[in-house]
């Protein structure tokens, strides 16, 4: 890797601060995507400031009837969590099942949502469980989040501070893995409040969306059957060696439908 | 009493202490004082004329020794990377073997190919002074698969080698094939690929050279499988350093699978840098690196006939496959399509006529060579794949059609078709120990059961046979090896009874510093713990051929007990002066030396202590010391064999394929330690299953770029892909023609392990009336294969 600054600073707003002072400047998390990289200089950030000290950005509680998590909260912290597995185990689930037991003790739901990877597993769940994304200047909702491939309305400089999730009825999260990487090629979390059911969708197109076919057969019909014949077009939809658009597609609606049936 | 750690035992590998608690020393663990660094500027275009190089800013740049590139090479007389093995095309034309110099001279060949050397203080000053080095590239188009690198319009990889055409080959009787095909009631033809693998050991390849102004001698400590042949190839064809001035020391190796047995060129790269720059240079790839630059395996695309009477036995085999070299032959890459692996096309059938063609090809790839299973898994795929064609065809069961081809063990030894002489063999027992095992007679049960979860299930078979330990030399030199293939051993015991045993054998990974001691052991009567096992130096070791193509106990073995015998019938003589016996009254009863019909016995302790303090010895006859050599030249090759099936279940809707049952009955003759035989099986089954369902290399067909050029899309298979496999072996075909019996097990579980997979996928996939289809089955192309047929299924 090449030459950086590392920093450590102990408050949110020393990281702010030293974030503002160079437009070259990096956030590290867990540095699950960060730090391969920079090993392979693929990245030249100026200075790298470490979060993990920052005890603002850690934690998870109840709020609200719904969950909050810290920003620097681990995949495996999430995964083991009495409290995550109680109030809403699907996160629990999704957390236990992202890449492998190394990446799950190091990489952060932070660092996972502000990276925007197409395939990463969490942006599903904050657009399924209706998230609301606390940051340093203000609150975005988790439908508005994520813009694109590895894109997000984040402005230069913000800093996630946690996640706050909304307890569903019942929610299940379903992944197709990459058999090499074990990132999701499909990942559908489903997720039911009341009447409403959302279908998040990742994995398979540029950014997590929303099957709002699928939301409207399920919402008076929550079983499998009732997403027979539906499928999200091909077209736009990633493509890959593993993979192809048409194979995606059809992907979303086997998991879609394993999730409403995990959903029990 | 036997032995407890002699032959037979289950010893716990006596280096997985050292490995397992990260105590060993590799060759990146090596730093010597005043140390410096290389890296590579490697070429990032699959073709690309050179035409210069600006290394001003980067000889400028902080930490940086030098900057060098071929031209310097050049200059200091540095010459190609040479070929070990000489293939002569049908028309008895030589191969093409143009050079292959260890840094590109004029022309980049490969995505990876390397164009210069940076050496600096340290690995990341290298690093950054490496990307200030200015290559002025004139991107040419590239030939990239085989296939099209043969059409007569294909870029040409090297401008003496018309049409990329390699050689043309062939082994067996044309006519005789020709004539029973046209007799045949039934061929069956199929069309298939075996796909390009990366090998992919733990340790990636890395090499540190020194250079002694003193003494004028080069060391090379070196990732190797055998240090002696880098110490003659290197020495005496790339940089002509005689052997008394050049020393190759391959230290703790962790895994080669065939990669590492090559003589590469960033081992003489920092062999020959050390001295120009007068420090000690060393280079260690990046696993982004091994992935470019290690030699690649497998890569044929082949069309294969089998012709068969009306009853279902095999009347002819007609092969032709197209083998892709890479841009460069490496070390021992003509051999591997080609002797390793028509050679086998007999499989363990009785089929009276043979004829293989092979075509190999330079294209702009990484070079091909030998990886796990060398030829032979090629081999046994094809065949295999193609009797299960022949018996969907034929209608007639899979294990049935089999069994009625089967070489019987009543026919050993059985002279093939194809050159070999299986020496022993019953096929016909290990099919029998393995229908049980897999609960043949229960499969349609079990596929119901299926069913009923909306799963496909197929079973699927691999009989295999290979031939292991390369040999006789004179043999294997007539069909072009260009080096002997002996093994060396020598046995030293100490004044006070423990003994040091320096093998030319190479262990990376296989456990010979457990196994080998336990020859001496059961022989002598030492405790294992006085047994130490030295090998990889040539400073300490005699020149050995080190260890690749499960040779090591069939050959370095054997050579161990041919020295073991020169110190048994010389500490007969001490024993039988020392007890004042005939050397002809003393017997060897475990491992103590027994005046025949008395209680008077020595050990090999006290007799070693006499050997070396010579008070009460026959010294008008024998010199003092206990201490001996030997050289050991098989008569033939070794001929593991076996029988594989594999069970799977796949789900329809993601095209899934899990492995839920695998039996392996393998026939590796005597076994010395039954653990480590069967940790060799498991090993070699996941890398056969890695084949047939996960691995694949793939290049851009235009670009030549590696598309598979990490773990994110190059899919290794892992522990939780494989379900707890059911082992068996027997012992009652020992092999004939060396002292132990033995045959090999390193590469067994990866010659049948792919083909019993892809069988039983097709299986599976059957009823929907699918005949074939390539490795690896992944997800996607299963579902393809679904679609498309359930979609013709549709339309009838």
């Amino acid at each position: 890797m090449y030459e950086f600054t590392y920093h450590r600073p102990t408050s949110l707003a020393d990281a702010a601060a030293m974030l503002g002072r160079s437009e070259e400047a990096k956030l590290l998390g867990g540095g699950q995507t960060l730090l391969p990289t920079l090993k392979q200089r693929l990245a030249r950030p100026s200075d790298l400031i470490d979060l993990g000290q920052i005890a603002e950005l850690k934690g998870i509680r109840e709020e609200g009837g719904g969950l909050m998590i810290g920003a620097f909260t681990r995949h495996a912290e999430v995964a083991h969590s009495d409290l995550v597995r109680r109030v809403i185990p699907s996160l629990a689930d999704l957390a236990e099942g992202i890449g492998d037991r190394q990446v799950r003790n190091m990489g952060t739901l932070g660092g996972s949502i502000c990276n925007a990877d197409p395939s990463a597993d969490y942006p599903s769940a904050v657009v399924a469980l209706k998230a609301t994304v606390k940051t340093d200047r203000r609150e975005i909702a988790g439908d508005d989040f994520f813009t694109g491939m590895f894109e997000t309305a984040l402005e230069p400089g913000e800093i996630v501070t946690s996640v706050t999730f909304q307890k569903p009825d019942k929610a299940a999260y379903a992944k197709f893995r990459n058999p090499a990487s074990r990132y999701a090629i499909v990942g559908v979390f489903v997720a039911r409040f009341g009447s409403e059911v959302r279908v998040a969708v990742t994995g398979a197109g540029p950014s997590v969306f929303r099957a709002t076919d699928m939301e409207t057969a399920l919402a008076g019909n929550i079983s499998p059957d009732a997403l027979n014949g539906i499928k999200v077009a091909a077209d736009g939809l990633n493509a890959d060696i593993h993979a192809s658009a048409e194979y995606r597609a059809h992907l979303v609606t086997v998991m879609a439908k394993r999730a409403v049936v995990a959903c029990g | 009493m036997a032995n407890p750690n002699g032959i037979g035992a289950s010893v716990r590998r006596r280096e997985d202490a050292r490995f397992l608690t990260g105590r060993g020393t590799y060759t990146d663990d090596i730093s010597r004082p005043n140390q410096t660094h290389a890296v590579f500027v490697r070429s990032p275009y699959a073709h690309a004329r050179i035409r210069g190089i600006d290394a001003g800013e980067a000889t400028k740049a902080p930490g940086v020794v030098a900057v060098l590139t071929g031209a310097d090479m050049e200059a200091d007389k540095v010459g190609s990377l040479p070929c070990g093995w000489q293939i002569h095309s049908k028309d008895g034309s030589p191969m093409k073997e143009p050079p292959h110099f260890p840094i590109a001279r004029d022309r980049a060949r490969y995505v990876g190919d390397a164009v210069a050397v940076v050496i600096a203080e340290t690995r990341e000053q290298a690093k950054d002074a490496a990307e200030l080095v200015m290559v002025d590239y004139e991107e040419l188009p590239a030939a990239v698969t085989s296939v099209k690198a043969l059409d007569g319009a294909a870029p040409q990889v090297h401008d003496d080698v018309t049409g990329n055409l390699c050689f043309d080959w062939h082994l067996g009787d044309a006519a005789a094939v020709d004539a029973a095909f046209a007799q045949a009631a039934h061929v069956a033809k199929l069309d298939l690929v075996n796909q390009r693998l990366i090998p992919n050991a733990m340790e990636p390849r890395a090499a540190l050279g020194e250079y002694d102004r003193a003494t004028g001698e080069h060391t090379l400590t070196t990732t190797s499988q055998n240090p002696h042949v880098i110490r003659l190839l290197m020495g005496a064809f790339v940089l002509g350093i005689p052997e008394h001035k050049l020393r190759v020391v391959a230290p703790d190796v962790g895994g080669g699978f065939g990669s590492k047995i090559f003589h590469y060129g960033e081992e003489a790269v920092v062999t020959w840098a050390a001295k120009k720059v007068g420090r000690p240079v060393k280079w260690t790839a990046e696993r982004s690196e091994s992935f470019l630059t290690d030699a690649h395996g497998r890569d044929h695309v082949s069309h294969a006939e089998l012709a068969l009477d009306q009853d279902g036995n095999f009347l002819a085999l007609r092969v032709a496959t197209i083998a892709n070299m890479g841009a460069y032959l490496s070390t021992f890459a003509p051999s591997i399509p080609t002797y390793l692996y028509a050679t086998l096309l007999a499989g363990q059938y009785k089929t009276p006529a043979i004829y293989a063609e092979v075509k190999a090809v330079f294209t702009n790839t990484a070079p091909v060579d030998a990886y796990r299973g060398a030829g032979r898994p090629e081999a046994c795929y094809l065949i295999e794949r193609l009797v299960e064609v022949a018996a969907a065809e034929t209608g007639i069961d899979k294990a049935e059609i089999r069994r009625r081809n089967f070489v019987p063990a009543s026919a050993m030894p059985y002279q093939t078709p194809v050159a070999l002489q299986y020496d022993t063999g019953d096929f016909a027992k290990n099919l029998d120990i393995a229908l049980p095992m897999v609960d043949y007679a229960g499969f349609a049960a079990r596929k119901a059961e299926s069913a009923r979860k909306g799963k496909l299930r197929g079973i699927g078979f691999a009989t295999y046979i290979e031939a292991c330990g390369i040999a006789p030399s004179n043999v294997a030199g007539a069909l072009g090896a260009r080096a002997g293939l002996y093994e060396s051993a020598e046995v030293r015991f100490h004044p006070t009874g423990s003994v040091t045993v320096f093998t030319g054998s190479h262990s990376h990974g296989q456990g010979h510093e457990t196994t080998f001691a336990q020859l001496v052991a059961e022989r002598f009567g030492v405790p294992i713990e006085n047994v130490e096992i030295v090998h990889g130096d040539t400073s300490k070791i005699p020149f050995g051929m080190g260890t690749y193509g499960s040779r090591s106990l069939a050959v370095g073995g054997s050579a161990i007990v041919k020295a073991m015998d020169k110190v048994e019938r010389k500490a007969k003589k001490i024993a039988a002066h020392m007890l004042e016996a005939a050397e002809t009254d003393i017997e060897v009863k475990d491992g103590r030396f027994v005046v025949a019909g008395t209680d008077k016995a020595l050990s090999i302790g006290d007799i070693a202590l006499q050997a070396y303090v010579p008070h009460n010895f026959p010294l008008d006859e024998l010199e003092p010391g206990l201490d001996e050599q030997a050289f050991y030249d098989p008569k033939n090759f070794t001929y593991p064999n076996g029988c594989h099936v594999c069970e799977v279940e796949i789900d329809p809707e993601t095209g899934v394929v899990e492995v839920v049952n695998f039996a392996a009955v393998d026939d590796f003759g005597r076994v010395i330690n039954p653990l480590i035989v069967e940790g060799q099986v498991h090993g070699g089954l996941v890398q056969g299953i890695g084949q047939a369902l996960y691995e694949n290399c793939v290049y851009d067909e235009e670009s030549g770029q590696l598309i598979t050029g990490s773990y994110m899309d190059y899919c290794m298979p892992r522990a939780d892909d494989v379900p707890s496999f059911a082992v068996q072996y027997h012992e009652d075909q020992p092999c004939t023609h060396n002292p132990l019996g033995v045959k090999g097990c390193g590469e067994a579980g990866t010659i049948g392990a792919s083909a019993a997979v892809m069988n039983a996928v097709v299986h599976a996939l059957s009823d929907l009336g699918v005949t074939h289809m390539d490795m690896p089955a992944t997800p996607e192309r299963v579902w393809q294969v679904i679609q498309r047929h359930s979609h013709a299924q549709a339309a009838e």
